[in-house]
């Protein structure tokens, strides 16, 4: 119950971590069942509908519910803690955030049960996403499940924008901003302007396929390719939600393990920028193939390259503030230290991919599956396996085993380069993606059998890694405030786990790196900014879940108003939209509770602060 | 612009020796890295170019963490503090220079290509013209000039520029031929797409799907014939022979005829692209596009065993693919094997 009312971000946080963990456990099943299908040439193991819905919901899966709910998870475990603050803006909607995301995840994989999975691809291009040739429910799925934990992504993001923006600790200005909380900042930025976007797609799908709708449809005056469109200017920029969270976490990390701060602050600032500008400008280059004509192309191929340029910028500035540190390889480091060559690698295949006229042969072929998976799992998986290590003590108050660390970093790392490097070899040798078996003879039967083999060991270190918080969480919570001993920034000066108000006293920020600068004035903590006080807390509330169960409701009922069921008491509730608008009264009816009784909140006492 | 043009010659041994690797690498009908075409040739380059400065970044990058974690490792007895260095504007300047004149690089002759790639020959009167038309899951092969329809293997004259016109029937495809050009979508009416390319040198190159269009997308395999002028000539004539040819019994016959003609076609019959031309099927390389037709590669079978293959189960050659099993359409075990013989032997004279 606790759990189902708090607004605690820290809680959230850790709900956040649990649900992620999950859809990523999910995702990363479904990658193993497609790369055992993908042993050896015409096998048979999975029929080819059940592959399509599985490289369907994997990709959908990893991309919207197995890697952002984690960086969420950190987001909300540390920005407050990093800024100085005791909560987010506005805990009331960061714990609706949470929600809604996480009853789009489950309706998403609800389909599995009931029905049809979606099989039309996680870019869903129509026509083939369209009715007619994806009849069953399953893209049903994917866009209402979609719009709704995309409600919470958005949620989250202007959350952390009005965090950042207005909860800063007195003293740290944004160029004293820790370099996460940055990140976190641009990311939240994109987030506000790519979603809509997709939000609007998934509107125009849904109503194609539910309402019959012809936006998509060329008989009806539509147009297939638009999709490509609204889809990339969305997906593109999520490709930069992803990596700019990683990003900070590297730059927190390699820091405070080599005692040194980071090189080139303020270049790192705007780099980070530049590449979010960026980032909207180059979608079309997932779509050098449509027949954009030669104008289009060069001006995406230029713009995708330029992309290079601030990414440049950001591995030389940590390789150079390891230079001339003291540079510890403590689990987190070990992460982040594989993360540069892993995620150069899969940036400079991305210039490679730029190159519109070699874009022709790339293009959907196992070289793209190598490169954004070198990027996402070499790149954001190893910065979150970097930073939820690093953190870890904070948000739990123990430290996770190293011994146990370094093994999950080992098999991880050497796994994922079995798997992914081979397949550059497979897409320029003509294997194309999304294939659900190849003939023989093609000389893809060595190569594809590598791969598995490091999708298997990357599944043995995930193993591990689970085994380590197991056996973590069975041992006292006894990690130190400061457990690295060279924590730079404001959430190493709280104890770990931090208490429900995070700081007793809002701490005064002299600098970057704040907490470095007290240690080297040779002071143990923080200086203050404000005297100690009663403190005002927000109170739980069952109401975001209430909401969001609400929205569920509504979306299953608006997905099934067409279907005929065996029960005539079933059809009349459907058809009528009855079941719609009751999920709609229980949201709408939440919203009005929320409006009409006031919650004030309530207080810890000074009293009761220095009693602990 | 002079020094970029110093900076490509450099890479130029580079790219080279990278281009003697890769070549290593893949089959010749079928592999990007070895290109049986200008087209994609055009692309091969730009690959290598990319790869040999990306190559080079890569080393430094990876030398410069090399160097710094084993030169800057925390030592046991190491407990002074480091100095906090700001950064260095020098530094930074040159990290910013030097990737975007690699940019520059690798920009102009990408750039020039795309240009290139944009002409599409369908103006020359020289050119073959192709209409290909993408279907779930196979493909339509169209000479305009010629009022020929095939489907599976596309004829070409070596050496000769073919315009293509793609487009598709249901859902989006990708037509591509690795080994003689990059890929090009094939769109619904509306937004035909267009592009050319040659094979200077006779042979058979295989064709891939590159869009994910359903279940047997996978199979939506073709093949690309290229073979001497004359050839090609005689081969659009044997097309053009006007008769429908049939199966000699007449009751096959009329089962052929009512029961198959019914969406393919044959000969001089008017195609309706329902599906596949079956005219001289027995010549082709494969039934189905997936299925080979015995050319001595161990994977392939004689081509009446190809066609029992597919007539006794289609479902199960290539799930989710449109034509009916003719057993559900009446046809007998004994019906279908005459009618897969008798195909076997429609060959092109
Ligand atoms: C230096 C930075 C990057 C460049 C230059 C780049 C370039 C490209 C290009 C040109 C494509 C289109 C390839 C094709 O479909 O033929 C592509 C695809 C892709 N990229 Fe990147 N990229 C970069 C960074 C990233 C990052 C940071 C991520 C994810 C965190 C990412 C994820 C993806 C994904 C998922 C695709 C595949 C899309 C699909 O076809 O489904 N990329 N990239
Ligand atoms: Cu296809």
């Amino acid at each position: 119950m606790d759990w189902i009312t708090t607004v605690d971000h820290k809680k959230i946080a850790i709900l956040y971590l649990w649900a992620g963990g999950i859809f990523f456990g999910i995702g990363g099943l479904e990658a193993i069942l497609i790369r055992i299908q993908l042993i050896k040439p015409m096998n048979t193991f999975l029929d080819a509908q059940t592959f399509n819905e599985l490289i369907t919901m994997h990709g959908t899966t990893m991309i919207f519910l197995g890697v952002m709910p984690v960086i969420f998870a950190l987001m909300n475990a540390v920005i407050p803690l990093q800024i100085g603050a005791r909560d987010v803006a506005f805990p009331f909607l960061n714990a609706l955030g949470f929600w809604t995301f996480l009853f789009g995840g489950i309706l998403l994989n609800l389909s599995w049960v009931m029905g049809g999975a979606p099989d039309a691809g996680w870019t869903s291009y129509t026509p083939l996403s369209s009715t007619g040739y994806s009849p069953t429910h399953g893209v049903d799925f994917y866009t209402i499940g979609l719009q709704i934990a995309g409600l919470g992504t958005l949620i989250g993001g202007i959350n952390f924008l009005a965090t950042i923006i207005t909860m800063r600790a007195p003293g740290m200005s944004f160029m004293r901003m820790p370099m996460f909380a940055w990140t976190t900042f641009i990311t939240s930025a994109i987030i506000l302007f790519a979603f809509p976007a997709i939000t609007v797609g998934l509107v125009l799908l849904t109503f194609d396929r539910i309402l019959d709708a012809n936006f998509f449809n060329v008989a009806g005056g539509g147009n297939p390719v638009l999709w490509q469109h609204i889809f990339w200017i969305f997906g593109h920029p999520e490709v930069y939600i992803l990596i700019l969270p990683a990003f900070g976490v590297i730059s927190e990390v390699i820091p405070t393990f080599s005692r040194k701060r980071l090189f080139g602050y303020s270049s790192m600032v705007f780099a980070t920028i530049l590449i979010a500008f960026l980032g909207f400008m180059v979608w079309a280059h997932h779509m050098f193939t449509t027949g954009l004509g030669p104008v289009a192309n060069a001006l995406f191929s230029v713009s995708t390259m330029l992309i290079a340029v601030p990414t440049g910028i950001k591995i030389f500035n940590w390789l150079f503030t390891m230079w001339g540190g003291q540079v510890r390889f403590t689990t987190p480091n070990l992460f982040a230290a594989g993360f540069i060559p892993t995620f150069t690698m899969g940036g400079v295949t991305g210039v490679m991919l730029a190159s519109a006229p070699a874009d022709f042969q790339f293009h959907d072929t196992y070289f793209v599956v190598a490169h954004f998976h070198y990027v996402i799992v070499g790149g954001l998986v190893l910065g979150l396996f970097a930073g939820l290590h690093y953190w870890w003590p904070k948000m739990f108050g123990r430290m996770l085993s190293e011994k146990l660390g370094k093994w999950t970093f080992w098999t991880f790392i050497i796994g994922f380069h079995l798997t992914f490097f081979v397949q550059h070899f497979l897409g320029l040798m003509g294997m194309q993606r999304r294939v659900f078996t190849y003939l023989p003879n093609q000389q893809f039967d060595l190569l594809n059998l590598v791969s598995t083999i490091g999708a298997m060991l990357m599944g043995v270190g995930m193993m591990i890694f689970l085994t380590n918080i197991f056996l973590t969480s069975r041992r006292p919570a006894d990690a130190a405030d400061d457990p690295w001993e060279d924590g730079r920034t404001l959430e190493w000066t709280i104890p770990s786990p931090p208490p429900e108000y995070n700081f007793k006293q809002t701490p005064l920020v002299r600098g970057l790196d704040a907490f470095w600068k007290e240690k080297m004035a040779g002071h143990k903590a923080m200086t203050p900014s404000e005297p100690v006080g009663s403190i005002h807390m927000p109170s739980a509330t069952i109401l975001p879940f209430l909401m969001s169960v609400g929205i569920f409701i509504a979306g299953l009922g608006f997905m099934f108003s067409r279907d005929e069921f065996s029960s005539s008491v079933m059809s009349f509730l459907f058809n009528n939209y009855i079941v719609t608008a009751l999920g709609l009264l229980i949201t709408f009816g939440s919203m009005l509770m929320r409006s009409l009784f006031d919650d004030p909140g309530w207080h810890i006492e000074p009293e009761e602060l220095e009693g602990r | 612009m002079m020094k970029t043009w110093q900076a490509g010659k450099r890479l130029l041994p580079m790219t080279a020796a990278l281009g003697l690797i890769l070549a290593g690498c893949g089959r010749e009908d079928l592999s990007v890295l070895r290109p049986q075409g200008p087209a994609a040739e055009s692309s091969f380059a730009l690959m290598k170019l990319s790869i040999s400065i990306m190559i080079v970044v890569l080393l430094v990058v990876f030398s410069i963490a090399a160097y710094v974690w084993i030169r800057f490792r925390r030592k046991p007895d190491q407990n002074e503090i480091p100095k906090q260095v700001e950064g260095s504007f020098k530094l930074e300047v040159l990290w910013t220079v030097i990737p975007l004149i690699l940019v520059v690089v690798l920009a102009v002759p990408t750039v020039k290509a795309v240009f290139a790639a944009g002409n599409d020959h369908s103006g020359d009167k020289d050119a073959i013209k192709v209409k290909v038309t993408g279907h779930q899951y196979w493909w339509e092969f169209e000479y305009t000039d010629y009022g020929v329809t095939t489907a599976q293997d596309l004829v070409i004259p070596a050496g000769k520029d073919i315009a293509f016109e793609l487009s598709t029937k249901d859902v989006l495809h990708s037509f591509w031929v690795p080994s003689l050009s990059g890929k090009m979508d094939t769109n619904p009416d509306g937004t035909v797409n267009r592009f050319s390319f040659s094979a200077p040198n006779e042979g058979v190159y295989r064709g891939k799907c590159a869009e994910l269009c359903g279940p047997s997308h996978g199979f939506m395999e073709f093949k690309v014939k290229s073979v001497s002028g004359a050839a090609f000539e005689e081969w659009i004539a044997s097309m053009k022979a006007p008769d429908s040819v049939l199966p000699d019994d007449p009751a096959l016959a009329e089962t052929f005829k009512s029961q198959c003609l019914t969406c393919h076609a044959t000969g001089s019959m008017q195609d309706l692209s329902q599906a596949p031309n079956l005219t001289g099927i027995g010549s082709r390389e494969s039934v189905a596009g997936i299925l080979l037709n015995d050319d001595t590669r161990v994977d392939g079978a004689p081509v009446e065993e190809n066609l029992k293959t597919w007539l006794h189960d289609p479902q199960s050659v290539k799930p989710g693919n449109k034509m009916p099993d003719p057993k559900d359409l009446g046809l007998s075990d004994e019906e279908i094997d005459g009618i897969a013989e008798f195909l076997a032997g429609y060959t092109l004279d």
